[in-house]
């Protein structure tokens, strides 16, 4: 896009007009039309849009939900409760924002992990990659606040435990618990700011994804051999050829968004959170929501202490570094191939990692008894070393494949199968 | 100068966070003990907390006094976990010190508490043997104003 020029031409006199004052039309033709995008995306490539889309989804239903939604703790928990049952379409609705979450983390990983594939985070787009990064730990954030707010028992639990991380702060922890809460335990202060938040972040989002498409479309998009654009060749124009393709995919995408929104609205839910928030009772077994529990896996594994660092702070050292080592990550990986179409050593690598991620989730979700402490113990250790000691090494370690030269030679040089887009790696 | 003034401004924002003066004026109260009965326990609200009140039995005192503090975490004697001459009761703030779940009365490895959450044992004087949490359950500030009545806070 760098070397891009404009190609608008004001059609009417109005235009004109509109252009020498504030060129927003030239602007759209040059970034949502004409930007010249590789030719070779595969589907991986979708989600991006499929992101800013549910984006739009959530804030659209959070607005409407926060119309009939009261945050006080003896009110909350029925006014949700009013919202599925008297408000008119409120069923539907709450459950688009509901399930809304998951598949926004959904999306969410499947986008991340591409980019760990595919070495979207080398050079020159460690700064697309950190605004990534921040994106996503902005929608913890948020989506952590809104699963307090219909007050159920694992909204109150999830906010004590969550909350209650900060504690581990050495000297401070204390004092910064009770502010964050607003009084000793999670109470009405605490439900109310959480509300004020939970409005807030969303929007925060919006401007940093502004900000990470700005930065995509400085360098370019990234693409499944992970050799640069050279030329005109290489591309093809954002409108129609991927609109359509983004389209087509946040179409399939919503099959299975809308089966859970009709079919199975809480299937992804817990049943505690049907029960009113008690603080004398912690329900027996309290999981978080489905796509924080690697990290939740990796918060109690450390249930020894590592020096003069108590178990629990080190817990929390630990979660917080399963989430921060990511903004290092175009520095940890040494290798100068982006693609692990290339990396015949990196490939069986790169999969363990996705395997024991999903190892996490799975732990996550098991009581904290018996072998389930081991295997955490085990995974969390490789979810480190991958960052750590495997991808560092693996650059000095290992001989890639040789790159084709250009994305046209190795869209060129595939056999023919028929279907005009090239599939999707592996 | 500007930094002052900007700080100025900006720590009001802040401290509005900070526990408000109807959360501050509950910070003490009284309880009856006499109703429990040896080997019962009742968990009550202060500050907003949790709090167990236990009547421990005999044997739960004698198995607390007979750990040596080598096996301990966060070694306390049993005598600093009570009030002399009220060593049947343990009064402690209800909520694990790990993550602040409250866990499960006369439950885990070492007959005192189970944490569900992530597996935190305590013993029967409250005291972390097994699990994340870093220290014993927290003793709240209280004070026995009779043999039956204790003031929390």
């Amino acid at each position: 896009m760098a070397s891009h020029e404009s190609t608008y031409t004001p059609g009417s006199a109005v235009e004109k007009w509109v252009d020498d004052r504030l060129p927003i039309i030239r602007w759209s033709k040059t970034h949502l039309m004409d930007y010249p995008t590789p030719k070779n995306l595969n589907y991986w490539w979708t989600f991006g849009a499929i992101l800013a889309l549910m984006l739009v989804v959530q804030i659209v239903t959070g607005i409407v939900l926060a119309m009939h939604y009261t945050p006080h703790v003896s009110m909350a928990f029925d006014s949700v409760e009013h919202i599925r049952r008297d408000v008119n379409g409120g069923r539907i609705i709450q459950a688009v924002h509901a399930v809304g979450a998951s598949m926004f983390f959904a999306a969410v990983y499947i986008h991340i992990f591409r980019g760990l594939y595919f070495g979207s985070y080398k050079a020159p787009r460690e700064i697309l990659w950190i605004l990534g990064v921040l994106i996503f730990v902005l929608m913890m954030a948020t989506a952590f606040m809104g699963y307090v707010l219909p007050w159920g028992q694992m909204s109150f639990w999830a906010a004590t435990v969550i909350t209650n991380i900060f504690a581990a702060i050495p000297i401070v922890g204390d004092p910064v618990l009770q502010l964050l809460r607003g009084g000793f335990a999670v109470d009405n202060a605490t439900l109310n700011r959480f509300f004020s938040l939970h409005y807030l972040l969303p929007f925060v989002i919006a401007a940093v994804v502004v900000l990470h498409i700005w930065a995509l479309h400085v360098p370019g998009n990234s693409n499944p051999v992970g050799v640069e654009v050279k030329s005109s060749r290489d591309t093809v124009p954002f409108h129609p050829y991927y609109t359509m393709k983004d389209l087509f995919a946040v179409i399939v995408f919503f099959i299975p968004f809308a089966w859970f929104v009709f079919y199975a609205p809480d299937i992804l839910g817990h049943p505690d959170n049907y029960i009113m928030a008690n603080s004398q009772v912690t329900p027996t077994h309290i999981v978080p929501e489905w796509y924080f529990l690697p990290f939740y896996a990796i918060l109690r594994a450390i249930d020894f202490n590592i020096f003069f660092i108590d178990s629990k702070l080190g817990g929390v050292i630990f979660f917080a570094g399963s989430i921060l080592i990511l903004f290092f990550l175009p520095w940890l990986d040494t290798s100068k191939v982006r693609s692990g179409n290339f990396r015949p050593m990196f490939r069986p690598f790169y999969w363990l990692f996705v395997v024991n991620f999903v190892l996490l989730a799975y732990l996550g979700a098991a009581p904290a008894e018996g072998i389930y402490v081991l295997l955490a113990k085990i995974a969390t250790a490789y979810y480190f070393l991958y960052f750590l000691v495997i991808l560092p090494l693996l650059g000095r370690l290992e001989t890639p494949k040789p790159l084709p030269t250009s994305i046209s030679e190795s869209v060129l040089s595939k056999p023919h199968v028929g279907g005009a887009a090239p599939v999707a790696a592996e | 100068m500007a930094v002052v003034g900007v700080a100025g401004a900006v720590w009001p924002l802040i401290d509005q966070m900070n526990p408000d003066a109807s959360v501050l004026a509950l910070a003490s109260i009284e309880f009856d003990l006499s109703a429990i009965e040896e080997g019962q326990s009742v968990t009550i609200k202060w500050r907003g907390l949790p709090v167990f009140v236990r009547h421990r039995t005999s044997a739960e005192i004698e198995e607390a006094k007979a750990v040596p503090l080598n096996d301990l975490k966060d070694p306390e004697t049993d005598e600093q976990r009570t009030k002399p001459g009220h060593e049947q009761w343990l009064i402690m703030i209800a909520n694990c010190t790990h993550l602040g779940c409250v866990p499960v009365g006369e439950a885990g490895d070492f007959d005192g508490w189970f944490c569900p959450c992530h597996g935190s044992h305590y013993d029967t004087a409250g005291r972390i043997r097994k699990g994340p949490a870093p220290k014993n359950l927290v003793l709240p500030a209280y004070e026995f104003i009779s043999d039956t009545l204790v003031q929390i806070g």
